[in-house]
């Protein structure tokens, strides 16, 4: 049972700000998908490898080729604020 | 000789047939483009986030240099797709046209390059008709997840499309474009394609690239083909597949894919697995699916019941693990800083990240980035994520040893035919039970094709035509198996012969 604390510390990890309304049913939810999702302790898993990724390939490179980088106005044009040609953000002491 | 004479006769013709009739000199594809852009344009299902405007000055400029031609704009001719307009999933990177992913934190974003997939259909001649509507960051079985709201499925207004390639999958149901791409991460391309009637193809993992795709599970996400038929899906993905430098997890495909031709099914081997067809599927649903395999035997196949996939029905629980960890991941991205939505004018920094994903993102995309950092975070990390890792271990072995007795697994591709809108919102793992049935292939990233089976006679007079809603057969083979797919897909469609333009608008 996940309970409105440890909702909050999670919300805290993933940058995510939750409105006062948006806690209970958070937790509520999470706790039930959590029990469904508890099935997979029923089975006996060890010695059993985990896999990451189906794609059998590791260590395949490209060239290290110097190519024309994205333009650094079109890179910049999608930004909610910019200033001297960089993006623009609020001070982390505001 | 295609009588080409009206708006009407141009959309009864399939995505291939189109592009034969314009290498034949049969139709014009600027008359093909104006008339699926008037029915897009007129769309009461809400498929479409954005339609091409008409081909001219002003239609939208292709920022990044070179590669894909203007939204709207006509192909060179000679090209194999000669122009046939191509809807795309609103999460395709496309150069200077809207591209959201259904989130209303990349409101306004227009990217500055196009997304390899949709760059290679483009490169090989079809032209831009549209954005489609999806669940947000493609998470979502019913297409309710969306920022620009729900697409309603064309057999039945009062239903879902199915998700998260809802939009795709309704457009090309009411034949309000000949074909879709979209994508498919627990069973986004298969589930759609069965509730709106439709052919669905999740490719190999890596044949085709993930470049330019708005990431959801980078593990499991794939790009491919919503089609009328077998024959334009074997085309669309021709089109799509082959290794891209940009993502160093796609593949060179062995071989060209082929337009499927087999109308019989003589010495394949199906096996049909317990585990995927019986538990928690209507009988409807399993009426159709079982008519099927009664039509492949009478096509020569033969019918395996002893094969098992023993690990499948923990595949949902694995994968509802592993694909929001990896979301979770994803969506970091998403912060007020570079692109889309800015929220928390005042703010500090933290302030500011914390208001604009609050503001940007919805329930649903809450609800799997929670869980996926609480599966991820410290003291959890080993009884959630790395136990759903191995579970998805057991699961590939399972479908290796089931490929050694049969040459294809079948099942129903869906436990259910389409719901009603919001029937299934309140509770998420009633949502989540829709993908129980195509997450084990994405699990172990094998292909698997959907494919119309007939209508479910258990919601008659339902539907706009009183014949009741699409039942989907889902076809999956070993890694790298679909031109074999293809095939028998191919030859069960033509015994099934059902008419995926029936609920054209």
């Amino acid at each position: 049972m996940i309970d409105r604390d440890e909702v909050l510390h999670v919300a805290r990890l993933a940058r995510l700000r939750l409105s006062e309304q948006e806690i209970e049913p958070m937790a509520a939810e999470l706790s039930s998908v959590l029990d469904n999702i508890a099935k997979i302790e029923e089975l006996n898993l060890d010695g059993v490898p985990p896999t990451s990724h189906v794609v059998e390939v590791t260590g395949r490179l490209r060239a290290d080729e110097p190519h024309e980088p994205l333009p650094r106005e079109v890179a910049l044009a999608q930004a909610p604020a910019v200033s001297d040609d960089g993006f623009l953000v609020p001070s982390p002491q505001a | 000789m295609v009588d080409a004479t009206g708006p009407y006769e141009l959309i009864a013709l399939s995505a291939a047939a189109a592009a034969r009739a314009i290498a034949a000199g049969e139709i014009d594809p600027t008359e093909l483009i104006g008339a699926y852009r008037a029915r897009a344009m007129a769309d009461e299902l809400n498929c479409f986030t954005w339609v091409a405007p008409e081909r001219g000055p002003g239609s939208g400029g292709d920022i990044a240099a070179g590669s894909s031609p203007a939204p709207g704009e006509s192909p060179l001719p000679g090209t194999p797709l000669g122009g046939v307009p191509l809807a795309v999933k609103d999460l395709f990177c496309t150069a200077g046209v809207p591209s959201q992913s259904g989130s209303r934190i990349l409101e306004g974003y227009e990217p500055p390059y196009t997304a390899t997939a949709v760059a290679r259909l483009q490169g090989a001649g079809a032209t831009l008709l549209g954005k489609t509507n999806q669940d947000e960051f493609a998470m979502g079985s019913s297409n309710e997840n969306s920022a620009f709201g729900p697409v309603l499925n064309p057999w039945d207004r009062a239903r879902v499309p199915g998700g998260s390639s809802g939009g795709s999958a309704a457009a090309v149901a009411a034949g309000l474009a000949p074909w879709a791409v979209g994508t498919d991460t627990g069973g986004s391309i298969r589930q759609p394609a069965a509730m709106c009637g439709i052919v669905g193809l999740k490719p190999t993992y890596g044949a085709v690239s993930r470049y330019g795709m708005i990431a959801f599970a980078s593990s499991l996400d794939q790009a491919g083909p919503l089609t009328r038929n077998v024959t334009d899906a074997a085309l669309m993905l021709r089109h799509m597949i082959g290794r891209d430098e940009r993502d160093a997890t796609s593949l060179r495909f062995p071989e060209q894919i082929e337009l499927p031709r087999a109308d019989r099914l003589d010495g394949v081997r199906l096996g049909v697995p317990a585990e995927l067809s019986s538990e928690g599927i209507e009988t409807g649903v399993l009426e159709r699916f079982h008519s099927a395999l009664a039509l492949a035997q009478e096509l020569g196949a033969t019918i395996n019941t002893d094969v098992m996939l023993p690990h499948a029905p923990h595949g949902l629980a694995a994968y509802y693990v592993i694909a929001p960890a990896e979301a979770s991941s994803n969506l970091a991205r998403f912060d007020g800083v570079r692109y889309g939505l800015r929220a928390g004018d005042g703010q500090d920094l933290v302030g500011m990240y914390t208001r604009t994903r609050h503001d940007g993102f919805g329930p649903e995309v809450k609800r799997r980035i929670m869980l996926g950092t609480y599966a991820l975070s410290a003291g959890y990390y080993d009884a959630y994520y790395g136990r759903a890792q191995r579970v998805r271990t057991k699961i590939v072995e399972d479908f290796r040893a089931a490929f050694e007795e049969v040459d294809f697994i079948v099942s129903p591709t869906t436990p259910g035919v389409a719901f009603e809108l919001g029937e299934k919102t309140t509770d998420p793992w009633s949502m989540y039970l829709n993908d129980a049935l195509t997450v084990p292939m994405s699990l172990a990233g094998i292909p698997a094709i959907s494919i119309p089976c007939g209508l479910s006679g258990s919601s008659e007079g339902k539907g706009p035509v009183g014949r009741g809603l699409p039942v989907g057969l889902q076809i999956a083979g070993p890694a790298f198996s679909e031109n074999r797919l293809l095939d028998a897909a191919y030859a069960l469609e033509q015994a099934i012969g059902f008419d995926s333009t029936a609920a054209h608008v």
